[in-house]
C-alpha cells in the first residue's frame, strides 16, 4: 500500500474523506462523510439517537474501524493507528471514570502509560486539577463526587495528555438541566484556554449552539448541512435541518415568481415573497421555513399583498421571558408564534380565541428546495 | 397478618435449614458415643482428631486439592465468561455455552463416570495419568469452571466496556486494559469465584469417589465411609470444626461488604450534599 | 504495510481466537469428550479384564462393533425401568416440595425490609457454603429411632414408640428437598428481588386483589426464576447418589445408587456406561430448557 503524500491544507488539523462504517454488512451507520476542522475549532456532530454521530466519533478515536475512507490529523494518516497510539484523547459519556482510582491517579493515568517521569507527571496533574478547581479532591475517588465534579475530572483526565484533538462524546448528558447551562460554558472556557482543538457529539441542539463554533447536522449517517450555529438557524437548507434545530413553521407552495433577488411562493395560507433568489424553476414545489419569534402579531389586517395571514388564537404559552401563540390559520394549518414579553402586563396581548393576524418581513423566510 | 404470615414462614424455613447444623455442633460435645444420647459435656472428641490420621491427613490433601481447584476454576471460568459475553457471535458459541451450563446440573455420578472413562482411555494409550490428586483435580476444576463462569458472567454482563476504552484512550495497549482496569475492577467476582470453587471442591465425595485412586483419600470420602457404616462422634466434630471456620469467614466477609457498601452510599450522598 | 501488519496484530493481539478456543479446548476435552467415550463404552462389552471398544484398528481395517447388548438388558430388565421411574419420581417430588416451601421463602425474602434483605441471604446461604455431605449426616442423627425427631415426638405424646424413619422415601424426600432447597431459593430470590413493585401496585391500583395480584402479576412474571430453580433441582436430583445412600433404603432404589453399584461392586463398566447414557437421555430436555434459560434467552431478553 502506497503512503498517500497529500501536503495538508494549512491549518486544518482533522479531515477526514469518505468515511463510511457498515454494520453487519447492511447497516450503513455512517455513509460517506467528509469533513475538515480546522486549529482551535469547536465542532459539533448534532443529531438524534442511531444517526451515525457517535460511531463517527468512535472512528476518530480509533474504537471502530472505517469500512471505507481515510482519517488524517496533522496531514498524518491515523486510519489504522489504535486509540492508544493516536494523539487524541476523549471525554466519555458518563466520564468512564476509573471507580478503583482517585481523582489524582485517573488523571495521571494517561500520562503514566506514556512513561513519562514522577515529577513531570505529578506537575502535569496539579496544573490539570488546578485547571478544573479539584486541586483538593485528588485524594477522593470518584462516587465520593458530585456528577459536575466527575465531569470536570473526565475533562481533565482526557487534556493531561495535552491531546492534538479532544473528543467530547454527550459532554453535558449526564448532568441536570440547572447545571448544564453554567457546565456548558465554563467547559468552553477551559477548551479555549487550552487552545485544543475539539469534536463533540451531541443530541441536544442548545448545546451545540453554545458551545460550537461550526455544527453539522447528521441524519441517516451523512452530513445534512455544516456551517455556524446562526447558518445552521438562520438558513437551514433542508426541511430536515430547519426542523431539526429549533421551532419552525414550514408553509408548503409553489414557485409562481423566480428572478435573481426574490421569489414568490403561493401557498394556500398566503402569498409569500422572499427577499433572496434560489436554484429552481417556476412552478417547482418548496416549502417555506419561518421561525417563530420572526413573527409579528396585529390586530389591524396589514396592508399589501404578501407576507401575512388571519387565523385565531387556539393555544397560549407562557414562558417568562416570551409568549408561545398557536394560530389556527383557515387552511387548518397551525402558525407558531412567538412574542417577547417587553413589559408586564399588557391588555393589548390576544387571548384565546382571539381573531388576529400575523405579519413578517421579507428577509425573514428561507425557501427549502427540499 | 401478612406481615406474621410472611414472618412465620421465614422463620420456619430457617429453622429448618439450620437445625440440623445445630445438632451436628451440639453433639459434638457430647460424652456418649452413642450420638444419640446426651450424656455430659466433653472436649474428647476433638482430642481424638489430633489423632486420626486418616482424617487429618484427608483434611490436608482436601485443603490442597481444593486451593489448586479453586485457581483452575478461575482462570478458565474467567476465560468461558469472556467468551460468551464479550463475543455475541462465533462458531461453536452454543456448544461453549451447553458445555459450561451442564456440570452445574448434570447429576455428579454421570460426570464422575465419565470422566474416569475417558482418563482411563487416555491411560491405556500414553500410559498417565493414574488415578490421584491430578485425576481429582481435573474433576473438580472442570465443575469448578462452569461455577466460576456464571459468576464471572454477572459481574462482566454489568461492567461498562467504555471503561476499557478510556484506559485503551489514554494509552494502554491491550493487556494493560486488562491488567489495570478489567482485572481490578472484576476482582471481586474472582475472589468469589475462588471461594465457591473452593468450597465445591472441599465438599465432593462423588467426583472424588470415582476419581481418585490409592493413598488419595480426601476429607469427604473419610467422612463418607464412615457415616455409610452409621453414627460415629469423629464426624461432628470434625464438622463442627468445619461449619466454625466456614461461618466466621462468611459471616465477617458479609459485614465487611455490607459495611463498604454503607460507607459507599454514605460517601455518595455527601459529595451530592456538598456540590448543592 | 504498515497498517496492514497493525490489523493483523491487533487480530492476535485482543486475542478473540485466544479467548474462545481456551475454554473451548478445556471444556471439550473435561466435558464432552468423556461423554462421547462414555457412550462408546456403552456399546462394548466386558471381557475377562478388559473392555472390547466399540471402534477397533487392527489390520489397516476400522471395525465398528454394535454392541447392544447393554441397552438391551436394560430394557429387558424391569428393575432398571423401575429405578429411572423412581429415580423422576423422587426428583419430582424433591422439586415440587422446594417451590412450595422456597416460593413463599424467597417472596417473603425479597419483600423484607432493604436492610436486612443481605443477612437473610446470607442466612440462606451459609448452610450452603458448609458441607453438604455433613448435613446429610446430620440428617441422619435426627431420625434415627432412638434419635431427636423420634425422642421430640414421643416426650410429647404424639407416639408411643419410635418411627422407623430412616432409610424410608420419607427420610429420603426429607434430605433431598433440605439438600436443594437453596438452589431453589436463590434464583428465585435474584427474580422477586429485581421485580418493579410499581406493576404489584399498578395491579392494586387496578383493583385487583392481593391473592390475584400474586397469582396474575407476581407468579407469571417470576416465570424465569420458577424455571431456572426447578431445573437446578430436578436435574441433579435425578442422579443423586449421597442422600439415597445415607438416608434412603431399601424401597428407595435411585439410578445414581444403581449406576455405582454396576460400577463399583460389579465392576460392569460398559453396563454402568449405559445406565448412564439413558439417564443422559432422560434430562436431556430438561437441560435443554436450562441452557435456553441461562444464556441465550437472558441476553436476547434485555437487548
Amino acid at each position: 500500500m502506497a503512503v498517500t503524500k497529500d501536503t495538508p491544507v494549512r491549518e486544518d488539523l482533522l479531515r477526514i474523506e469518505g468515511l463510511s462504517k457498515v454494520f453487519d454488512e447492511s447497516v450503513r451507520a455512517v455513509d460517506d462523510v467528509s469533513l475538515r476542522v480546522a486549529k482551535g475549532e469547536i465542532f459539533a456532530l448534532l443529531g438524534s439517537s442511531g444517526c451515525g454521530k457517535s460511531t463517527l466519533l468512535r472512528m476518530l478515536a480509533g474504537f471502530e474501524a472505517p469500512t471505507a475512507g481515510k482519517i488524517y490529523l496533522a496531514g498524518k494518516d491515523i486510519t489504522n493507528l489504535p486509540p492508544y497510539q493516536r494523539p487524541i484523547n476523549m471525554m466519555f459519556q458518563s466520564y468512564a471514570l476509573f471507580p478503583h482510582l482517585n481523582v489524582w491517579d485517573n488523571v495521571a493515568f494517561g500520562l503514566r502509560r506514556d512513561g513519562m517521569p514522577k515529577g513531570d507527571v505529578a506537575e502535569r496533574v496539579e496544573s490539570m486539577l488546578k485547571l478544573v478547581q479539584l486541586t483538593k479532591f485528588a485524594k477522593r475517588k470518584p462516587h465520593q463526587l458530585s456528577g459536575g465534579q466527575q465531569q470536570r475530572v473526565a475533562l481533565a483526565r482526557s487534556l493531561a495528555k495535552r491531546p492534538q484533538l479532544l473528543l467530547l462524546d454527550e459532554p453535558l448528558g449526564a448532568l441536570d438541566k440547572k447545571l448544564r447551562e453554567s457546565t456548558q460554558l465554563e467547559l468552553v472556557n477551559i477548551i479555549e484556554e487550552v487552545g485544543v482543538t475539539c469534536v463533540l457529539v451531541t443530541h441536544d441542539q442548545e448545546e451545540a449552539m453554545t458551545m460550537a463554533s461550526r455544527i453539522a447536522v447528521m441524519s441517516e449517517g451523512s452530513f445534512k448541512q455544516v456551517g455556524s450555529p446562526s447558518e445552521i438557524y438562520e438558513t437551514p437548507n433542508s426541511r430536515l435541518v430547519a426542523d431539526f434545530v429549533g421551532n419552525v413553521n414550514i408553509f408548503d407552495g409553489q414557485v409562481v415568481e423566480d428572478e435573481a433577488d426574490h421569489v414568490t411562493v403561493s401557498c394556500p395560507e398566503c402569498m409569500h415573497y422572499v427577499g433572496h433568489g434560489i436554484t429552481g424553476t417556476q412552478g417547482m414545489a418548496v416549502g417555506v421555513a419561518l421561525r417563530p419569534e420572526k413573527i409579528q402579531l396585529l390586530r389591524e389586517q396589514p396592508q399589501g399583498p404578501h407576507n401575512w395571514c388571519e387565523g385565531t388564537i387556539e393555544d397560549i404559552a407562557y414562558f417568562g421571558a416570551y409568549t408561545t401563540y398557536h394560530l389556527k390559520l383557515k387552511t387548518g394549518m397551525v402558525l407558531k408564534v412567538q412574542q417577547a414579553n417587553l413589559s408586564r402586563h399588557n391588555v393589548q396581548d390576544p387571548t384565546w380565541g382571539d381573531k388576529v393576524y400575523a405579519e413578517w418581513s421579507a428577509d425573514s423566510m428561507v425557501v427549502l428546495t427540499h | 397478618m401478612k406481615n406474621l404470615f410472611g414472618r412465620s414462614w421465614l422463620i420456619a424455613v430457617y429453622t429448618f435449614l439450620y437445625i440440623p447444623i445445630v445438632t451436628l455442633v451440639v453433639y459434638s460435645f457430647n460424652a456418649s458415643p452413642l450420638v444419640t444420647v446426651w450424656s455430659e459435656f466433653t472436649f474428647k472428641w476433638y482430642a481424638a482428631l489430633a489423632h486420626d490420621t486418616e482424617l487429618t491427613g484427608g483434611l490436608v490433601l482436601s485443603l490442597k486439592v481444593a486451593l489448586m481447584s479453586g485457581l483452575m476454576s478461575v482462570f478458565f471460568g474467567t476465560f468461558t465468561a469472556f467468551a460468551l459475553v464479550r463475543y455475541r457471535k462465533f462458531r461453536g458459541r452454543t456448544f461453549l455455552a451447553s458445555m459450561a451450563n451442564a456440570p452445574l446440573v448434570m447429576p455428579d455420578v454421570i460426570v464422575g463416570l465419565s470422566l474416569l472413562l475417558m482418563l482411563v482411555t487416555v491411560q491405556r494409550w500414553f500410559g498417565f495419568p493414574e488415578r490421584g490428586i491430578f485425576t481429582i483435580l481435573l474433576g473438580h476444576a472442570l465443575t469448578g469452571t462452569a461455577y466460576a463462569a456464571v459468576v464471572v458472567m454477572s459481574r462482566l454482563r454489568e461492567f461498562d466496556t467504555r471503561m476499557e476504552e478510556a484506559a485503551m484512550d489514554l494509552g494502554c495497549k491491550p493487556w494493560q486494559v486488562f491488567t489495570l482496569v478489567t482485572l481490578p475492577l472484576i476482582a471481586p467476582a474472582l475472589i468469589s469465584a475462588f471461594l465457591l470453587t473452593f468450597t465445591l471442591s472441599f465438599d465432593d465425595v462423588v467426583l472424588a469417589a470415582f476419581l481418585s485412586g490409592p493413598g488419595s483419600t480426601t476429607l469427604p470420602l473419610v467422612i463418607f465411609s464412615r457415616a455409610r457404616l452409621g453414627l460415629n462422634p469423629s464426624i461432628n466434630a470434625i464438622a463442627t470444626a468445619i461449619i466454625t471456620v466456614v461461618s466466621i469467614a462468611v459471616i465477617a466477609s458479609s459485614i465487611y461488604q455490607a459495611r463498604a457498601e454503607r460507607r459507599r452510599q454514605r460517601e455518595m450522598a455527601e459529595a451530592y450534599a456538598q456540590a448543592n | 504495510m504498515l497498517a496492514n501488519l497493525f490489523q493483523r496484530m491487533r487480530g492476535l493481539i485482543s486475542g478473540k481466537r485466544l479467548v474462545i478456543s481456551i475454554p473451548m479446548i478445556w471444556l471439550f476435552t473435561l466435558a464432552a469428550a468423556p461423554l462421547l467415550i462414555a457412550l462408546d463404552f456403552s456399546f462394548s462389552q466386558m471381557d475377562i479384564a478388559s473392555v472390547a471398544s466399540l471402534t477397533q484398528w487392527a489390520d489397516n481395517t476400522l471395525t465398528i462393533k454394535l454392541n447392544l447388548g447393554n441397552y438391551l438388558f436394560l430394557g429387558d430388565d424391569p428393575l432398571y425401568f423401575k429405578t429411572y421411574l423412581s429415580s423422576l419420581k423422587f426428583a419430582g417430588t424433591t422439586t415440587l416440595w422446594c417451590l412450595v416451601l422456597g416460593y413463599p421463602f424467597a417472596y417473603f425474602m425479597a419483600r423484607a425490609r432493604a436492610h436486612l434483605r443481605p443477612m437473610l441471604l446470607m442466612l440462606v446461604m451459609l448452610p450452603f457454603w458448609t458441607s453438604f455431605l455433613l448435613r446429610i449426616y446430620a440428617w441422619k442423627t435426627l431420625l434415627i429411632s432412638n434419635g431427636l425427631v423420634n425422642n421430640a415426638l414421643m416426650a410429647l405424646g404424639i407416639i408411643d414408640a419410635p418411627l422407623q424413619m430412616l432409610n424410608t422415601p420419607f427420610s429420603l424426600t426429607i434430605g433431598m428437598v433440605y439438600a436443594y432447597l437453596p438452589f431453589m431459593i436463590l434464583p428465585l430470590y435474584a427474580n422477586l428481588v429485581k421485580m418493579d413493585t410499581r406493576l404489584i401496585e399498578a395491579a392494586a391500583d387496578l383493583g385487583a386483589s392481593p391473592w390475584k395480584t400474586f397469582w396474575l402479576i407476581t407468579v407469571p412474571l417470576s416465570k424465569r426464576g420458577i424455571i431456572a430453580g426447578s431445573l437446578l433441582v430436578f436435574i441433579p436430583a435425578v442422579g443423586e447418589y449421597v442422600i439415597p445412600e445415607l438416608l434412603g433404603g431399601p424401597e428407595t432404589i435411585m439410578i445414581g445408587r444403581v449406576l455405582w453399584d454396576e460400577f463399583f461392586s460389579n465392576n460392569d463398566w460398559p453396563m454402568a456406561s449405559a445406565v448412564t447414557i439413558v439417564m443422559i437421555l432422560l434430562i436431556l430436555v430438561p437441560m435443554a430448557i436450562f441452557n435456553k434459560y441461562s444464556d441465550g434467552g437472558q441476553e436476547g431478553e434485555k437487548t
